[in-house]
């Protein structure tokens, strides 16, 4: 340490300021982010690291967050931690911060006024505990999308709709065009997210808050939940064809204009961008479904294991201040297709579906992702059972009702 | 032996054969920490509220109460009796024919045997992708007979909710057949020669043979296999994992995926426990009849 801090004065003395070797240190990094466009947003985090004088090494896990997980929580708990982890913002890591396993970067968020910088606010709360800040929010990712294919709904003879009752309405005409109205992907968060997209869309945001936040049982067995119930039951027909697994897959069929719309979250851009499709020519994109225009501010976050090496623990930090850095913010984000934590970033290079979503941020009309208000154990249930709805034309939306209201109201 | 029983005085049990007792303490130590340990930890863990870390706060029955109300842990339940009931019928019947046909002293058995047994050299994860494949209604089995002229034909389980277990029990089959050919082929090798020649100058047909002389006479092959075949059912996962992934719409989910996705995905390690808890309840209910039958009944005999 003390060598350190002599280089470390040595180096300001000498008012040579370009980068601190001392201190440099390896740190792996793991994340889940292996498609294309994931892969080269996190290339640029890892060369503003480099750019440090330390070294990223790159602990991609492959196979998506539920794959992921595991590994990095098994990692943390059994005693051999990586330097920094991602984890959706929200209650994931929740455990393993209270369990004291997490690094506490307050200090660091008082210098460097991350409160004052990070918006919206909720992001950073989704990192406090204990009024302690634990990690780092990346990006923004929001849910409530519903991509269209302008080619399907011209093949079909029907304008393309501007929200989700025109939609419904739309897709008889998609199917008889031989079109599968709704594509939707056999895992079961997808079914999950659709459902969770639908609630403020048809139910309002109060709703979606009395459910999701205080869990309220009633509410969850009331009409205004039937009434989302019941446009799930539209959902399901409209997606009874759609037999592809992966969400991209599902992206695919609405860029080749095999299917009428998905219901994604706004990662599904990237996949219209790398087809070189344009925004409002090609596909169109309505936030909130077109009805309510809001947007959930989930994304992901970046987690400090614990670690016993003072140099390693010295660039955790040099890590966590890169990673909100301005410049890597807006490398990083256009590359991943999200939105930057930061408010006082220059985001011209957007595309026309992303201002839309910057002007309803701008605007204040956000909700908490699901992420944030549930624990995985209740996302889980969900999980079970909106895959098993949308999979079986059998269950009847009242039944499917009632299991929910059990699971919001079991859920803690 | 003889030596010691011809001195006034018996050495004290403890110490006969000390050198087996000493190798075997390695062992023993692991079956008492490890296995014996871990249960009784998983059992204890079990009636806790235990999320992602483990915590010792109590909460009786809960875990087990939620557990039996999911509509998910009772189709797992469902699909293990239906697959675990199928797959012992038909592997014993076409492992036995199998084993019957090759004991004939057919040419090129080697080779035969090795055909029937190469499925057993592969993982469970090799074996559901490739019966994933053949499976697929886009270019399996279903693609290749209407490519043929059949364009009505419709084979399609692992996107059928009713029959997906089908689907799954066949790509089993497939790879858990050659294994018990191959020990009931050792068992048909036991059989005395002379048994089958006085069957034979007693006019008895073949089938008659086989049906009430030799097959009672195989019963501890056949004990032994139905529990290496009956564990191997209860542990059943990750054929379902590369097959089907538990769907579609959870209609393939088994009790074992259920624990891994309590554990890890839900973050609910009570959850899991308890669902583990009745897999081992499950298992020591085909493993005691079975210890009581092999190892009580020669005790006594």
């Amino acid at each position: 340490m003390r060598y350190h801090s002599l280089a470390g004065a040595l180096a300001a003395s000498a008012a040579i300021y370009i980068t601190m070797p001392a201190g440099a240190a390896d740190l792996e990094v793991t994340h889940w982010w292996t498609s294309g466009g994931e892969a080269a947003a996190v290339s640029e985090l890892a060369k503003a690291f480099d750019a440090t004088g330390n070294k990223w090494v790159d602990g991609a896990i492959a196979g998506g967050g539920s794959t992921a997980r595991p590994v990095m929580v098994s990692r943390i708990t059994g005693g051999s931690p990586m330097a920094a982890t991602q984890f959706n913002t929200g209650r994931q890591a929740e455990e393993l911060v209270e369990a004291g396993l997490m690094r506490d970067f307050t200090e660091l968020a008082e210098k460097e006024k991350w409160k004052d910088v990070i918006r919206p606010a909720s992001l950073l709360e989704g990192c406090t505990v204990d009024g302690k800040v634990y990690c780092v929010p990346i990006n923004i990712h929001s849910w409530q999308w519903l991509w269209l294919s302008n080619k399907a709904f011209e093949d079909a003879g029907v304008p393309v709709p501007t929200n989700w009752d025109e939609f419904v309405a739309a897709g008889p005409a998609l199917e008889k065009a031989g079109k599968i109205p709704l594509a939707i992907g056999g895992q079961s968060w997808q079914t999950t997210g659709t459902f969770n997209v639908l609630i403020p869309a048809i139910a309002g945001k109060d709703i979606f808050l009395k459910v999701y936040q205080d869990h309220d049982a009633e509410v969850a067995a009331g009409p205004e939940i039937a009434k989302v119930f019941k446009a799930a039951d539209d959902a399901r027909k409209m997606s009874a064809k759609s037999n592809v697994q992966d969400w991209n897959q599902a992206t695919n069929m609405v860029i080749t204009g095999q299917a009428g719309g998905q219901i994604m979250g706004d990662w599904a851009q990237g996949e219209f961008q790398v087809a070189g499709q344009v925004a409002g020519e090609d596909y169109t994109c309505l936030p909130g479904l077109g009805v309510n225009e809001l947007i959930s501010t989930g994304g992901d976050s970046f987690y400090f294991p614990m670690l016993d090496d003072a140099d390693k623990t010295a660039a955790q930090e040099v890590l966590a201040s890169t990673m909100l850095n301005p410049a890597t913010q807006v490398a990083f984000n256009l590359k991943k297709g999200s939105v930057p934590v930061r408010g006082d970033v220059d985001v011209t290079a957007a595309n026309d579906c992303m201002k839309k979503g910057l002007d309803i941020l701008a605007k204040g009309n956000v909700i908490p992702d699901t992420n944030q208000l549930n624990t995985e154990d209740t996302n889980n249930q969900l999980n079970d059972l909106f895959v098993e709805f949308f999979k079986t034309p059998s269950m009847t939306p009242e039944e499917a009702q009632k299991r929910y209201a059990a699971i919001i109201a079991s859920a803690d | 032996m003889s030596t010691s029983r011809s001195t006034a005085r018996r050495p004290s049990q403890l110490f006969r054969n000390l050198n087996a007792k000493i190798a075997s303490i390695p062992m023993i130590v692991t079956a008492l920490v490890v296995f014996l340990g871990g249960t009784v930890w998983t059992i204890v863990y079990s009636f806790t509220n235990s999320k992602l870390l483990p915590r010792l706060k109590f909460v009786g029955l809960d875990q087990y109460e939620r557990l039996w109300s999911q509509p998910r842990w009772l189709t797992s339940i469902e699909n293990l009796m239906v697959y675990g009931v199928l797959s012992l019928i038909f592997s014993f019947v076409i492992g036995f024919v199998l084993a019957a046909l090759l004991d004939q002293k057919i040419r090129f058995e080697g080779v035969f045997r090795t055909i029937f047994l190469y499925p057993f050299a592969l993982s469970f994860v090799v074996t559901g992708l490739t019966w994933q494949w053949i499976l697929n209604p886009d270019f399996g089995v279903q693609h290749i007979v209407r490519g043929l002229g059949w364009e009505s034909f419709a084979f399609n389980p692992l996107y059928d909710q009713d029959i997906v277990i089908y689907g799954i029990l066949i790509a089993g089959l497939w790879q858990g057949t050659g294994l018990v050919m191959c020990l009931m082929l050792a068992g048909l090798r036991g059989i005395d020669e002379d048994i089958w020649k006085a069957a034979r100058v007693d006019g008895i047909p073949m089938w008659k043979t086989y049906l009430f002389i030799v097959i009672p006479m195989m019963r501890p092959v056949f004990i032994t296999t139905l529990v290496i075949i009956a564990s191997g059912i209860v542990r059943l996962y990750d054929l379902i994992v590369a097959q089907t992934s538990g769907g579609p719409g959870g209609a393939s989910e088994v009790p074992a995926k259920y624990v891994y996705d309590y554990m890890f995905l839900a973050q609910n390690l009570g959850q899991g426990f308890a669902a583990s808890t009745m897999m081992l309840l499950s298992v020591a209910i085909i493993v005691v009849p079975w210890a009581y039958l092999e190892f009580g009944a020669k005790k006594r005999g």
